[in-house]
């Protein structure tokens, strides 16, 4: 009879958490921000069509980055969530801190629990109303969830690009200055980043019940140059 | 998260489902009795006259018109609603938003009627977010007759709901009308429709000053006038109400998307609708001096509802 290894615990969570980093290391990175008109979203994504930036309620968006299937399988859940929640009890009681949180429990759930840890990081923003401030989420693989003050880096090589945005956008700046901050940022010193290959979505108060709003490239470059 | 197979994928009305709590309209095609409604009164289960009349107790919406102008669709809705012969409301609204470019318009049972408004934004807005694209202005139209349809036992015991549906076809560039029976039939209109308790009075009104290619200025002129003729009639129907300043909804719906007349310009194109129909009147009496009596009275009497 044949007895299965034992491994110890320590070891398992550790190497699932390394896969899990190695996959999401692989994906280009994202900036999410706030500036004075809202909350801003830049992600690196040559797709025009495959979006890392998407709406989940009227003042709710979600980011993801690593495996795409993943996180979009995790976005749809979230629609899914608010719109019940928005049509159960009114639109005003969707927020993003409980959406969060039921993204990290499921996180924490399937990287304890499953074979596979998901591969990916992702972002629950929300624009503040009635003077409460824009929020920004950011659960982790594993489920860790923290609440960002002002912004917050996802994807391969988080740490270089959140160091070169904090030294370039230290306060909460224009729309137009932050954007510009985090295509930097994003790109470092050696290369530039075509607003082709970027995908942008805003959060913005415009009047009207919805405020996400995905710019085309054309608005990213006039934005940009 | 639902297991492969058992995915609702881009419907709500499926998802709500999904999750255990099918509301009535949600139920579309199944026969199931619908939890919350009460057990039928005698004679009144189906009747012509609780299709009418209404339930006691349960509120009535009443007349909506749409017609087609060249650019797009206008949608009206007076405010009243009624609880058998007495008004329960003077302010409710029956023309909606169903999205950016479609309004939705209701008459019948209040309450089921604005579940259903509520049930039908939702699923379209929920199948933009995840599908990443808007429903066709057809697919819409038919998402909503599958919401009557589901309805057809409530209307069964007299709480009917009849929607109208109405909007910009962004793929075909023009405004389109739907109409919907309480089977779920849904009809295209290719130029004007209107129901709800003055729904005749408004159509006919419609009926004799519609053109093809009519202008939107001319088209919201024509839906104001219908709405006052059906309120002129018929006892259910709502007119214009400048002590409380309540005025009926008109919205119009174009390629830049819905949009609701503020109250203040509805205000005053009724006031140049009742300057245009004295004038009709007196003009009238001019030329046809009353025969029998020099004492015919010259002034029209008072009506409660005329602007001051």
């Amino acid at each position: 009879m044949t007895m299965p290894f034992y491994v110890a615990p320590e070891q398992v969570m550790k190497d699932r958490a390394e896969y899990a980093q190695k996959g999401i290391a692989r994906g280009r990175a994202l900036v999410a921000t706030i500036s004075d008109a809202g909350v801003l979203i830049v992600a690196e994504n040559p797709s025009r069509t495959l979006h890392k930036i998407s709406e989940i309620y009227d003042r709710v968006a979600f980011a993801g980055v690593g495996k795409y299937n993943e996180f979009d399988q995790l976005r749809v859940a979230g629609v899914r969530h608010a719109d019940t929640k928005g049509f159960a009890y009114s639109r005003e009681d969707v927020d993003a801190r409980s959406l969060a949180n039921l993204y990290a429990q499921y996180l924490g759930q399937v990287f304890t629990h499953e074979m596979k840890p998901l591969e990916v990081e992702i972002l629950v923003a929300e624009l503040g109303v009635d003077g409460k401030s824009d929020q920004l989420y950011h659960i982790a693989y594993e489920g860790t969830i923290t609440d960002e003050p002002r912004f917050v880096v996802l994807g391969g090589d988080a740490e270089t690009i959140k160091n070169r945005f904090a030294e370039l956008d230290q306060s909460i700046q224009s729309f137009e200055f932050t954007l510009k901050s985090a295509v930097a940022a994003l790109a470092g010193p050696e290369r530039t980043v075509p607003a082709t290959d970027l995908e942008v979505g805003i959060l913005e108060d415009r009047g009207s019940r919805r405020t996400f709003t995905r710019l085309d490239d054309a608005r990213v470059s006039e934005l940009l140059s | 998260m639902f297991p492969v197979g058992g995915d609702p994928g881009p419907s709500f009305v499926d998802l709500v489902r999904a999750a255990g709590g099918a509301s009535g309209i949600a139920e579309a095609g199944t026969a199931a009795r619908i939890p919350w409604s009460p057990p039928a009164a005698p004679g009144a289960g189906g009747s012509d006259s609780s299709m009418t009349t209404g339930r006691p107790g349960v509120w009535h919406g009443t007349t909506i018109v749409a017609l087609r102008s060249l650019g797009g669709v206008v949608v009206a809705g007076d405010r009243r609603a009624t609880e058998g012969h007495t008004i329960a409301h003077r302010g409710i609204e029956k023309v909606f938003p169903a999205d950016r470019h479609s309004a939705v318009a209701i008459a019948g049972a209040a309450g089921p009627a604005i579940e259903m408004v509520r049930l039908f934004q939702t699923q379209l807005e929920h199948y933009e977010k995840v599908e990443g694209s808007t429903l066709s202005l057809e697919g819409k139209a038919n998402q909503l007759a599958q919401m009557v349809r589901g309805n057809l036992p409530m209307a069964m015991e007299g709480l009917a709901v009849l929607p109208l549906f109405a909007g910009y076809d962004l793929r075909r560039r023009t405004g389109r009308i739907f109409s919907f029976d309480l089977a779920g039939g849904r009809y295209e209109e290719l130029e004007y429709y209107a129901t709800g308790s003055g729904g005749r009075d408004a159509k006919t009104t419609v009926k004799l000053g519609y053109r093809d290619g009519l202008g939107t200025e001319k088209a919201i002129e024509l839906a104001v006038n219908a709405l006052y003729q059906a309120a002129d009639e018929d006892s259910a129907t709502g007119g214009p109400d400048p002590l409380r300043g309540i005025y009926p909804v008109v919205a119009v719906v174009d390629e830049s998307g819905y949009r609701r007349l503020p109250d203040t310009e509805v205000a005053d194109r009724f006031v140049t609708l009742l300057g245009s129909l004295a004038q009709h009147r007196n003009a009238a009496e001019v030329t046809n001096p009353p025969a029998t009596s020099a004492n015919a009275p010259q002034i029209a009497p008072e009506r409660e509802d005329e602007p001051s």
